[in-house]
């Protein structure tokens, strides 16, 4: 069984956080803040079939299924600011149940404003994370 | 800085240029991409759609001729701005890229075979690489590329060496969109004639920055863009020899490039340039076209030239003064370009913060991967400059520049 408040708080959580911020460039320190404390990829993690390449930058993703049945993703970026947002991401989805990830309505994006990156003629390779950890999550749920 | 320039009068004729952007002034550093408009050009696209819009050459009433005569009235204007030998000569396309498709689907195809070679640089533009190589996979022709130097030059001993193969065509921009790298096209070109080759020259970042001369540069075939030289998106031209236009097979089929249709005797074909103007085409662009010409003119295309490289100039001088900074592009005769990373940065970073302070600039790989593979580079940030910009938008540039990789680094 799912817990789609999980999700909903956390993304919530987000939106609070993010809305102590006076202006833009407090909003992109921020993010800069966790691109880097997102822990890096491990090298071997870094592959082809792992990489979703973006025209401006690119973007790692990696899925496993942990003893509970929920989803952990790891990803990097090359830049830092896609690194922050897909940070922002893997905050949200990983470590819940697939069947929640593949149906999530993520508006949080939205909500703080952000939602530019995530448009497909930003091309930074995050709209194609988001579209794959969704993808991750479908394909965990119909195999449990 | 630059004597009788007169920017701000020019900036005055840019509507565009007075808006602000994320709460700055725009700070517009992209015009290799695409170049604003100035309000001759809204006027006279507006004038057309408002008072004399119409399809051309085939209608008897007033509207038809009037709209008829200014588009080939911009024919004209292109013919004499770029000294074709006769208006003939100039066919509209939906731009360069579009140009380059023309040339590869018509000449290519009737005059390319498994056996023959086609030269190319490594400075080119995806869109004079990938219709030549979506020929090739059919025809099966080899592809060469002629190697630069790090400063991002023409390694002429490399172009001697490849003409060696005789090649059938040889393909080079005439300026780098990416590099600024301004190339000796009449140099290129005569070599390559020597050789036997037929050239394409690529003119989308040349057009807006100095004065071209087809018949002194008597390459074979060349293309622009109208969009980058201060006129709409959608327009654009091909030039080509007459004789070589003659021989070339159409191109796409339909109305204004048939002489007579018949289910019972073959189709005959209009002669250049209505042969490759299938359709009805973008008349309004192609007269707003006209306009920016016109408008480049009375500014003076070595007038614009000298100004950008005095800002291409004092760009690289205060970029430079940046620690880490370095500029990808050093040819000694560049047009309005400056590419560059910044050491511990990426350029999507760069170009992200840049936007939030109203800066316009470009971040990628330009639409030259090839060429960015071999600086082994993801990409760069590339200013470029139009013949509005101003020396205090490179302060402001530098400065936003500063406070980016602060907060990156």
């Amino acid at each position: 069984m799912g817990n789609m408040k999980l999700l909903e708080a956390r993304q919530n959580e987000i939106v609070e956080e993010f809305s102590m911020f006076g202006d833009w460039m407090e909003k992109y320190e921020h993010i800069i803040e966790m691109g880097k404390e997102l822990n890096p990829l491990v090298e071997s993690d870094k592959t082809e079939d792992n990489l979703i390449r973006g025209c401006q930058s690119r973007v790692w993703l990696a899925a496993r299924k942990d003893e509970v049945g929920d989803v952990v993703f790891s990803a990097d970026s090359d830049a830092i600011i896609t690194k922050g947002l897909v940070a922002l991401m893997v905050r949200v989805l990983s470590g819940a149940k697939p069947e929640d990830i593949a149906n999530v309505d993520l508006h949080f994006l939205e909500d703080i404003g952000l939602h530019t990156h995530l448009s497909p003629t930003r091309s930074n390779g995050l709209a194609s994370m988001v579209k794959q950890m969704k993808m991750y999550g479908l394909v965990f749920s119909v195999r449990s | 800085m630059d004597g009788n320039y007169d920017v701000a009068a020019i900036r005055r004729e840019f509507p565009i240029l007075e808006r602000k952007v994320n709460g700055f002034p725009l700070v517009y550093l992209d015009s290799a991409a695409s170049a604003q408009k100035p309000r001759t050009v809204i006027e006279t696209q507006r004038e057309y759609l408002s008072h004399f819009h119409s399809n051309i050459h085939r209608g008897v009433h007033a509207l038809a001729t009037q709209a008829t005569e200014a588009f080939e009235g911009a024919r004209e204007t292109i013919k004499g701005h770029f000294n074709a030998a006769e208006n003939a000569e100039i066919i509209f396309t939906a731009g360069a890229t579009d140009g380059i498709n023309l040339v590869a689907g018509t000449w290519g195809r009737a005059n390319l075979t498994a056996s023959s070679t086609v030269l190319m640089t490594r400075l080119e533009h995806h869109s004079n690489i990938v219709p030549w190589q979506i020929l090739a996979s059919e025809i099966g022709f080899k592809i060469e590329v002629i190697e630069i130097f790090p400063e991002g030059t023409i390694d002429l001993e490399d172009y001697n060496a490849k003409l060696a193969l005789a090649p059938s065509l040889v393909c080079f921009s005439h300026v780098s969109n990416t590099l600024g790298t301004i190339n000796d096209a009449k140099l290129l070109t005569s070599l390559a004639h020597d050789a036997g080759a037929i050239v394409m020259v690529d003119g989308a970042q040349a057009a807006p920055h100095m004065n071209v001369d087809l018949q002194d540069i008597n390459c074979d075939f060349y293309v622009a863009s109208g969009h980058k030289m201060y006129g709409p998106t959608g327009i654009g031209f091909l030039y080509g020899k007459r004789a070589l236009l003659d021989a070339m097979p159409p191109w796409r089929g339909g109305g204004e490039m048939i002489s007579s249709v018949s289910f019972d005797v073959p189709t005959t074909f209009n002669v250049p340039p209505y042969k490759f103007e299938a359709g009805t085409p973008h008349i309004s662009g192609a007269i707003a076209l006209g306009a920016a010409i016109k408008w480049m003119e009375s500014v003076g295309l070595d007038n614009i030239a000298a100004h950008e490289l005095a800002l291409t100039e004092y760009a690289h001088e205060k970029l430079l003064q940046i620690e880490g900074l370095r500029i990808y592009g050093t040819a000694e005769h560049k047009a309005g370009v400056v590419s560059f990373l910044v050491e511990g940065t990426h350029p999507s970073d760069l170009g992200t913060l840049l936007d939030q302070l109203g800066v316009a600039v470009r971040t990628g790989h330009h639409c030259t991967e090839p060429l960015m593979d071999w600086y082994k580079i993801p990409g760069t940030v590339r200013a470029s400059f139009g013949a509005y910009n101003t020396f205090d938008e490179i302060d402001a540039l530098v400065a936003a520049l500063e406070r980016a990789i602060k907060m990156l680094t």
